[in-house]
């Protein structure tokens, strides 16, 4: 059974003040190895909360997350993260932070030298191993991020809006690397992302979420993520459907987000 | 009710302090401002290109649109001396820069006596003034003729002298004489007439009160020019003071000052991390360090000298206490403050819980432990000083105490520079080490 399940999983947080937040509300999944799944949603629709139970952080209500047969109890080295931002260790140089992982299981230098080497060159950083995080720019350090997690060898890779805080052309770019990444290394990735576009490139499968209670509303199956390996995303945005799709989702969100703020003026 | 109407009187004496103080605060805003005027001129003079620099600061309060002019600094800080210099007499500066001075020298004025009778008789009183700690005798001078007989007085410049006039007259107060004009002008209680050298005034007993002009500038006792300061410095450093050198005095404090905060680090530091990382011990010190943290260290000079006395472990007890509670409430803010995404990277990196706490909790607060011990070394500093002061055989704080006991202001201020100095050097040690092993503060 190889590959990612996530079975009627709910979340339910109980505030301080008595009251309780159902994040999340029997959610079920089926992520085979290598697939590419982008997460979109209005914001307070429990996006963070499934990836930290997928992550192990956080233990749901109710349900529970298989990886490759066995039940999800903890974060563990076979499933990676990629946070938006402030997760590197400012502490450590560039090639620090990426054989982190190797380096806490043990490995010695020889053993993950080359390795670590080979994706600083993939994402670019070869020059720069040896500086500091805080010398670098936002879209470098997310690579550094990206190696970090790559270096770990990890089978699945959940990131939550890894790109949100860059700008539109260093994100593009960094859209084109993920790609790259997903095809070559044939991880199994999930996205969250804000971004419509972002999730529709980013996509084999795309899932849009509705707010209160968290569940998935509806699902997408996309080509474009196939289409944009390797080649100009600006051209796969041109095709009819893309525009389509984009049209309709947004419209759908729009929606959400309009019932959300009628509920908050009604109360 | 008393104590209300009471402090009332007390702010209506600062606040006329303040409005006394007005002018001169104005007159220095008025100064820099004009100095800031000649520097524009001879900058553009110097540079005619146009500087869009000074267009930054339409982000007002943008703390890196302003940086620190050094040319007003330089000035700032020689003005200083240059303003001590002038009020002191100083021998470093030309005379033309000093503010008037107290008058010293000879001079003379008249009085008329006015017997019972209505008769009148003038007589002239020669004044010496000398300036303080002179000593100088009076000449003997002809009495002159009349019934009132001249007379010669001797006053130190600051100081003002009571003038038994008729002690050498032949009609004297007991025989109804009295005062009736100085240099020819009328004279009555509580109306001085001015005179050459100051001011003359007549005393309800009938004596004279005369009163040299002081001028602008500071008697030495309550502020010794540079020179006096420096050579003072000179002296001490070689001859030392009080039976130890300079080094001796100043190393003590030091010694007390690191001692102190090394074992309050070696302490506060773990206490900081067991609280940040256990809720038992957060709530087990928590109303220990809450009330400790407040408690400003001089007020626990007096206990610890019932407890240990005036020698050195009283005081590093004191200067531990000081750092303790600082370097606590630092070490935990640090390990509280960890972005709870670094700690899940690192758990999904596979990370175990020690080598989190190794890696990543342990630099993460590294930041803020360095905050800490800076504020710990300036109060530590500030404290040894205080402790010294009320009871020490040897520190900077006692060689000032004591030297003001016997009015030796130059060692005051002496003492005062040095413990700036060392209080300023402390904290750019701090920084420089700041930088070196934690470079990336601040940059998250
Ligand atoms: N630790 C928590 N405690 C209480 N409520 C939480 C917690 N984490 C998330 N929530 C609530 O759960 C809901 C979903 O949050 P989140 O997963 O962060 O949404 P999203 O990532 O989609 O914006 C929100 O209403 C949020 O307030
Ligand atoms: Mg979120």
């Amino acid at each position: 059974m190889s590959g990612l399940h996530i079975e009627n999983i709910s979340m339910r947080f109980d505030l301080p003040n008595g009251s309780s937040v159902q994040a999340l509300k029997d959610v079920s999944l089926e992520l085979k190895q290598g697939e590419l799944m982008s997460v979109l949603g209005p914001s307070g629709c429990g996006k963070t909360t499934l990836l930290n139970i997928l992550a192990g952080f956080l233990a749901p209500t109710e349900g529970q997350t298989r990886m490759n047969g066995h039940v999800v109890t903890g974060p563990d080295a076979e499933r990676g993260m990629v946070f938006q931002q402030g997760a590197l260790f400012e502490w450590m140089s560039v090639r620090e932070n990426v054989s982190f992982g190797p380096r806490m299981a043990g490995q010695k230098p020889s053993q993950y030298m080359d390795n670590v080497d080979h994706l600083l060159d993939v994402v670019g950083l070869q020059e720069f191993k040896e500086k500091a995080i805080y010398e670098l720019s936002g879209g470098m350090q997310q690579r550094v991020a990206l190696a970090r997690c790559l270096a770990n060898d990890p089978d699945v890779i959940l990131m939550d809006e890894p790109l949100g805080a860059l700008d539109a052309l260093t994100r593009e770019k960094m859209q084109g690397l993920v790609l790259k990444l997903w095809k070559e290394t044939g991880k199994t990735i999930i996205l969250i992302t804000h971004s419509v576009e972002e999730a529709l490139l980013l996509g084999e499968r795309l899932i849009v979420m509705a707010p209160r209670p968290g569940r998935i509303h509806k699902e997408y199956r996309l080509p474009f993520a196939d289409l944009g390996v390797g080649a100009d995303l600006r051209e796969v945005k041109k095709h009819p459907e893309f525009g389509e799709r984009r049209e309709e989702i947004l419209s759908m969100i729009w929606d959400m987000e309009e019932e959300i703020m009628g509920r908050q003026e009604a109360s | 009710m008393e104590l209300f109407s009471d402090l009332a009187g007390e702010l209506g004496n600062i606040l006329a302090t303040l409005a006394a103080a007005v002018p001169f605060i104005l007159g220095y805003v008025l100064l820099i401002l004009l100095l800031l005027v000649v520097w524009k001129a001879v900058k553009r003079g110097l540079t005619p290109r146009r500087d869009f620099g000074s267009l930054k600061t339409v982000t007002f309060g943008d703390e890196s649109a302003v940086n620190s002019n050094f040319a007003a600094s330089v000035i700032s800080v020689v003005l200083i001396f240059v303003l001590w210099g002038a009020f002191t007499g100083s021998k470093l500066l030309p005379g033309f820069m000093h503010a008037p001075g107290a008058y010293t020298g000879e001079s003379s004025f008249t009085y008329t006596a006015m017997a019972e009778d209505g008769s009148t008789d003038d007589a002239t009183v020669s004044v010496i003034i000398h300036a303080v700690g002179e000593d100088v005798d009076a000449p003997e001078m002809p009495l002159g003729d009349g019934f009132a007989k001249d007379d010669t007085m001797v006053v130190a410049a600051y100081r003002s002298e009571l003038m038994r006039w008729d002690d050498n007259d032949e009609i004297t107060r007991d025989d109804g004489a009295m005062i009736t004009a100085v240099n020819g002008t009328p004279i009555e209680a509580g109306s001085p007439v001015a005179v050459d050298f100051g001011e003359v005034s007549l005393t309800g007993r009938g004596t004279l009160n005369v009163t040299p002009a002081t001028g602008w500038q500071m008697e030495p006792i309550w502020l010794p020019p540079p020179e006096d300061v420096w050579s003072r410095l000179m002296e001490i450093s070689t001859e030392g003071f009080r039976n130890s050198t300079l080094g001796e005095h100043l190393g003590y404090s030091l010694f007390r000052v690191i001692v102190g905060f090394v074992i309050g680090a070696m302490v506060g530091i773990p206490l900081g991390y067991a609280m940040g990382l256990s809720d038992w011990f957060r709530g087990w010190f928590d109303p220990i360090v809450e009330f400790m943290r407040p408690v400003p260290p001089l007020a626990l000079i007096p206990l610890v000298i019932i407890w240990a006395g005036i020698g050195e472990e009283g005081k590093i007890i004191l200067l531990f206490l000081a750092a303790l509670w600082i370097m606590a409430i630092g070490a935990r803010s640090g390990v509280s403050g960890v972005r709870i995404s670094k700690v899940h990277a690192a758990y999904s990196l596979g990370a175990s819980k020690w080598q989190i706490m190794r890696h990543v909790i342990i630099p993460n607060s590294l930041p803020e432990i360095f905050t800490a011990a800076r504020v710990a070394m300036g109060v530590c500093w500030g404290t040894v000083v205080a402790a010294e002061l009320v009871a020490a055989e040897k520190g900077a704080g006692m060689m000032i105490m004591t030297a003001s006991k016997f009015q030796n202001t130059d060692i005051v201020i002496m003492g005062i520079i040095l413990i700036g100095v060392i209080g300023f050097g402390i904290d750019m040690l701090m920084r420089q080490a700041e930088k070196w092993l934690v470079p990336w503060k601040g940059k998250g």
